[in-house]
């Protein structure tokens, strides 16, 4: 089993037990430009990430 | 992590400040900082009279709601620019910023740039050609107009943006890689009303970071347009935030350090320039009324004479919503 992360339509899989900022290194998203939300509820990114978890990224930077 | 406050688990780590929170005392942390801000810098007092510009996005609606808790006599302005980019932008950023003024009772002026100049942000660009393909040029400077129009005409004391300290961190990084000293030198949190129909402008949420102010959006339960201004994409801008924040991963404060040093030097005298002289070259455009350095009619105002048929005049009842 693996952990989804969902971003702005995309969607990254990584292993469980990672934390999320560990997760978002991996996936090459860059920590400070998101947020992450579990179960609707934000969560800090020392939070481990569980088999079967999916993971919403609300991206935050804007712009122009 | 827990809550620094009541040990409970934390929703919010703001590793610049060292500082972790649970829901209720981030949302509470940050009305208190809020306020220590607009203290600190002179923004503005309890008894004036605010005009809060909303675009329907998180930092402004967070802004607005923000200071309607502190219990600011504090209205919104929303400028409609006619932006489409195929997801409906203006109208669903203005759909929000109504339902969230209409959620609290507040009072929101409606700017229609169509209805009072003929034509839309980006129909005006392709007129003027002054941004070339992308209408940010254009959006700008008749926003800018039009807030300070509203500001001025209307009666408010001050004109309060959501700038967030990203924002800040790009635009003194863009100036500073062009040594841009004129505008270093009129950045900061408050910008004086120094002129005879110039607003006075301050920024309330200059030190936060603009993760911390989705945090609050979301955390609040305000409903924000999420999508991009469909002409953001490649601007210089965002490109420049991502530095920061890749500066920012290695090291927890560089962006706030950055801010903060700048106002410090800024403060000491390290741009004083010939920008003095400049401010008193500014005169009144003889059409609006408003501050220019242009020989005649301000670029306002040269820009919206080349629309036909276009009536640049005071608004009647019909142009400004309240």
């Amino acid at each position: 089993m693996t952990v989804k992360f969902l971003l702005r339509g995309k969607e990254y899989e990584v292993k469980a037990g990672m934390t999320v900022r560990h997760a978002l290194e991996k996936i090459g998203v860059e920590p400070e430009s998101v947020l992450a939300t579990r179960g609707g509820e934000l969560i800090t990114e020392d939070e481990v990430v569980r088999e079967g978890d999916i993971i919403k990224l609300v991206a935050v930077i804007s712009g122009g | 992590m827990k809550c620094r406050k009541c040990g409970v688990k934390a929703v919010m780590n703001m590793r610049q400040h060292k500082l972790a929170l649970c829901k209720d005392h981030y949302l509470e942390w940050m009305v208190a900082q809020t306020q220590r801000f607009i203290e600190k810098y002179h923004m503005f007092t309890p008894q004036e009279r605010i005009l809060a510009a909303v675009s329907g996005g998180k930092d402004s609606l967070s802004l607005w709601d923000i200071l309607w808790r502190s219990e600011y006599n504090c209205d919104g302005i929303y400028i409609s620019l006619g932006i489409d980019g195929g997801v409906n932008y203006s109208s669903e950023s203005q759909k929000l910023a109504q339902k969230f003024a209409d959620e609290r009772g507040l009072k929101l002026h409606v700017v229609n740039i169509k209805n009072l100049y003929g034509e839309t942000v980006p129909e005006i660009n392709q007129r003027t050609r002054r941004g070339q393909d992308k209408p940010c040029s254009v959006c700008g400077l008749i926003k800018r107009h039009e807030m300070n129009r509203v500001a001025r005409d209307e009666g408010y004391d001050v004109l309060v943006t959501g700038h967030n300290l990203d924002d800040e961190a790009a635009v003194l990084f863009g100036n500073i890689l062009t040594w841009s000293t004129g505008y270093l030198l009129r950045q900061g949190p408050v910008l004086g009303a120094d002129h005879p129909g110039l607003a006075r402008k301050a920024k309330p949420l200059c030190r936060f970071y603009e993760r911390e102010m989705a945090a609050y959006a979301i955390l609040r339960g305000i409903e924000y347009i999420y999508d991009e201004c469909p002409f953001a994409e490649g601007a210089k801008s965002i490109y420049y935030k991502k530095i920061l924040n890749n500066m920012e991963g290695d090291r927890p404060g560089v962006k706030l350090s950055f801010y903060l040093s700048f106002l410090q030097a800024r403060d000491s005298g390290l741009f004083a320039s010939p920008v003095d002289d400049e401010a008193k070259l500014l005169h009144a455009c003889p059409t609006c009324g408003q501050p220019t350095s242009a020989p005649g009619d301000c670029t306002f105002c040269r820009t919206i004479a080349r629309i036909p048929g276009t009536r640049n005049e005071p608004l009647s009842d019909s142009d400004v919503g309240g």
